[in-house]
């Protein structure tokens, strides 16, 4: 049954113990479940650390999906944030080398466009820094590609995601 | 008081109520050991493989409804653990199985011995811990037995550094566990449950599915009044045989790959799919677009995880076997007639039994139904292939009977270890294992351990000299070339071969000597008059095992067979030998 396959996102609550994470990525592996992106770390409790995992499938597996992630003994809480209100954010790192000095003038110009930061600068080269969504992101990324793709290192951390305290989207 | 950790494992061990222990030294557990010299609240047992070890320990945990408990030593000891656990954790087995760990400053350093066997287990248990803290010791220990005992038993791992079984703490086992990612669901959903009764009270062609969930929670009893105040017909996966007495008139047979006619042509037939405690396996449904077509499907399972998953069914209850049944039976109103239909699956499974024909010459069916007859109350155990489906055709289940199979993992060599663990845990019940020759060779070993703690069980061999089931396969499927299934096969013999002739090498081992050589008694059967006789002397050795060798026929077939991806109602029943 590949009906309703669309993008999904589940936050864990689990005990921030040594394993916790080979448990949850070899329950992905094991049983050939899509994951796209997982983020981890600890909370205000230090015995918890949270993960942001986000994955493509289609309704039955995700269902499963949960039903395993909440079987496991490490997780305390499975929070399915597919169609909440919340605020996930990602961070990219961009860095741009043996530029040109019109080339820094548009990087510069570009990101003030896409309200992007420069974060560190040398005569030739810098580093972009966007704390954006996950597709916003993808823009940002699509663009530099464009025009840097052979002077460009892009790292991406995948998102991290909470509940929204007013109920609107992001 | 200061005590060290192996002090603290033995106490806990007896405080869990622990009378069996299955363990095999090594270095990172000689202190253990140790600590367990001079103790008398409990049995040590010491079998000759960690393997035999550990199915002996779920053998004694589902032949008692108890805990199975291991303790091995790390590295090796530890790796040879791993296809018990996991075999244990596909049937639902409570295993609490402790390894030895070499000290925690050396982790990772790939010191002697030294594997990473929570990892390696991680997928194939029900939970699995390091302890990395002495004062974590007591309440690891507590948390390991309730997690593998509550819920949907499971085995869990404990791997124990020797620097932590070394070290001084409190002496203090804790009385009570609180583990905030762990809460078995208690309680039965009452409305789910009343729509399943309305369902069920509504139907003109009701059917009880029962899996292994019925008989681990002791639900059989109850079961068996629920579908005889109804007038349900029952039917069973392997694991669930003997939840309802196999005599029962109610009772139409397993269903599944090798189930009967009956029971397969009742899940096409029902409009009502009353379904507890299976996972709805490919082994049972099938072709799963065409299982129950007619049918709505109630499915109860304490594991949320079971339901839907396979089989995508109507009423979903996650709750206790047992409970959800007692709660049913409170509730449930006054049943539509259902005469005609009892009636229907009752004839179909008298007018299709499943019969072996082998012109006079004995066969497993005659075997088995000699076990009927000269053990009416016997818990039997099983190796995997055809010697577990003739086992599961024919078996007759009554009273406190049981049948101890690898049902999930399909384990070959589980039959003889399972079969000591369970005497060893039910000293008061008969004991039979009935084993193919190969997997018997896999954990031949054990007779060692049988013959030392003087377990009286009877031990059947069913000698076709061939890895048969998938002989069987290779015959039906693959043109009859039987690549690498015949064990008489030696460098002599003409590389390829298709079928077996009385010009084939004489068989080894002699099961018979290798009986003797183990100073047990050796009998070999060929005819079927001998049967009786030598399952009569065996029962005469009351300190001893006997292992009984019974030549059968080299190409026989369990029928009927539910070819693979194959709809339940399209059954294999006959097979006709070419040219043989």
């Amino acid at each position: 049954m590949q009906t309703g396959v669309k993008k999904r996102w589940v936050s864990l609550y689990v005990e921030n113990d040594v394993g916790v994470l080979a448990k949850i990525a070899g329950l992905f592996s094991g049983k050939s479940y899509n994951l796209s992106s997982l983020t981890v770390g600890e909370t205000e409790d230090p015995t918890v650390s949270r993960m942001t995992i986000s994955l493509y499938g289609d309704d039955k597996t995700f269902e499963q999906i949960k039903k395993q992630l909440n079987r496991s003994v490490e997780v305390i809480k499975v929070l399915d944030f597919t169609d909440l209100a919340i605020h996930k954010k990602e961070i990219l790192f961009i860095k741009l080398h043996s530029l040109r000095k019109d080339e820094i003038e548009d990087i510069f110009r570009s990101a003030s466009v896409f309200g992007i930061s420069v974060s560190d600068y040398d005569k030739n080269s810098l580093i972009l820094e966007s704390v954006k969504t996950e597709s916003e992101n993808e823009d940002v990324l699509k663009y530099y590609k464009k025009y840097y793709l052979t002077r460009m290192e892009a790292i991406r951390g995948g998102a991290v995601a909470i509940e929204s305290v007013s109920k609107s989207e992001r | 008081m200061k005590i060290k950790g192996t002090q603290l494992f033995v106490k806990a061990l007896i405080e869990e109520g622990v009378d069996t222990l299955f363990a095999y030294p090594g270095g990172m557990a000689i202190d253990l050991f140790d600590a367990l010299y001079g103790e008398e609240a409990f049995q040590v047992i010491l079998p000759r493989h960690e393997q035999g070890l550990v199915h002996a320990a779920d053998g004694y945990a589902r032949a008692t409804g108890k805990t199975g408990v291991c303790l091995v030593t790390s590295g090796p000891g530890a790796t040879n653990l791993v296809t018990g656990i996991a075999t244990a954790n596909y049937d639902s087995v409570p295993l609490v199985c402790f390894t030895g760990q070499v000290p925690t400053n050396l982790i990772g350093n790939d010191a002697f011995q030294e594997v990473d066997i929570v990892g390696i287990c991680r997928s194939i248990c029900k939970y699995a811990v390091t302890v990395r803290r002495r004062e974590d010791l007591g309440r690891i220990i507590k948390e390991a037995f309730y997690i593998a005992r509550t819920g949907k038993p499971g085995p869990v791992l404990v791997d124990f550094p020797k620097d932590i079984q070394l070290a001084l703490g409190s002496d203090e086992y804790p009385k009570e566990v609180n583990i905030r990612g762990y809460k078995p669901s208690t309680g039965v959903h009452m409305g789910q449950l009343r729509k399943a009764a309305d369902m069920l009270t509504a139907a003109k062609r009701p059917l009880f599915l029962l899996g292994g969930g019925v008989n681990i929670s002791g639900g059989g009893e109850a079961m068996t009044r629920l579908a005889e105040r109804l007038n349900i017909p029952v039917i069973t996966t392997i694991m669930g045989k003997g939840s309802l007495p196999t005599d029962h008139p109610l009772y139409i047979g397993n269903m599944g790959m090798h189930g009967n006619v009956a029971a397969n042509t009742a899940v096409s037939e029902c409009d009502v799919l009353f379904s507890i405690g299976t996972r709805f396996n490919d082994r049972i449904t099938g072709k799963i677009s065409e299982f129950a077509k007619n049918a709505k499907i109630v499915h109860i399972d304490i594991d949320a995880a079971s339901i839907s998953r396979n089989i995508v069914v109507d009423v979903p209850i996650v709750a206790d076997a047992k409970e959800a049944i007692e709660k049913l039976s409170e509730i449930i109103g006054e049943p539509k007639n259902t005469a005609e239909w009892v009636a229907r699956l009752q004839s179909l499974k008298s007018e299709k039994p499943i019969r072996m024909q082998t012109e006079g010459r004995m066969n497993p069916q005659d075997i088995i139904e000699a076990v009927n007859a000269h053990f009416p109350e016997a818990i039997v155990t099983t190796d995997v292939g055809q010697n577990q489906m003739w086992t599961s055709q024919f078996l007759q289940l009554r009273g406190r009977s049981k049948l101890l199979t690898s049902g999930g993992l399909g384990t070959m060599g589980y039959g003889l270890p399972a079969a000591i663990g369970a005497k060893l845990g039910r000293p008061d019940m008969a004991v039979v294992s009935i084993s193919g020759d190969g997997g018997f060779q896999m954990n031949e070993q054990e007779l060692a351990t049988a013959v030392n703690e003087e377990l009286p069980i009877v031990i059947c061999i069913l000698n076709n000299s061939y890895l048969g089931n998938v002989r069987q396969w290779q015959e039906m499927f693959f043109g009859g070339r039987y690549s690498c299934t015949c064990l008489k096969k030696r460098k002599s013999c003409a590389r390829w071969c298709s079928s077996p002739a009385a010009s084939c090498p004489p068989y080894i081992p002699d099961f018979v000597k290798l009986a003797q050589s183990y100073g047990i008694e050796g009998i070999r059967v060929t005819d079927r008059d001998q049967i009786g006789a030598a399952l009569e002397r065996a029962k005469q050795n009351t300190k001893a095992p006997t292992l009984i060798e019974f030549i059968i026929d080299r190409e026989l077939d369990i029928l009927p067979m539910v070819p693979g991806g194959n709809a339940l109602s399209d059954m294999v029943t006959e097979y006709k030998k070419e040219g043989k």
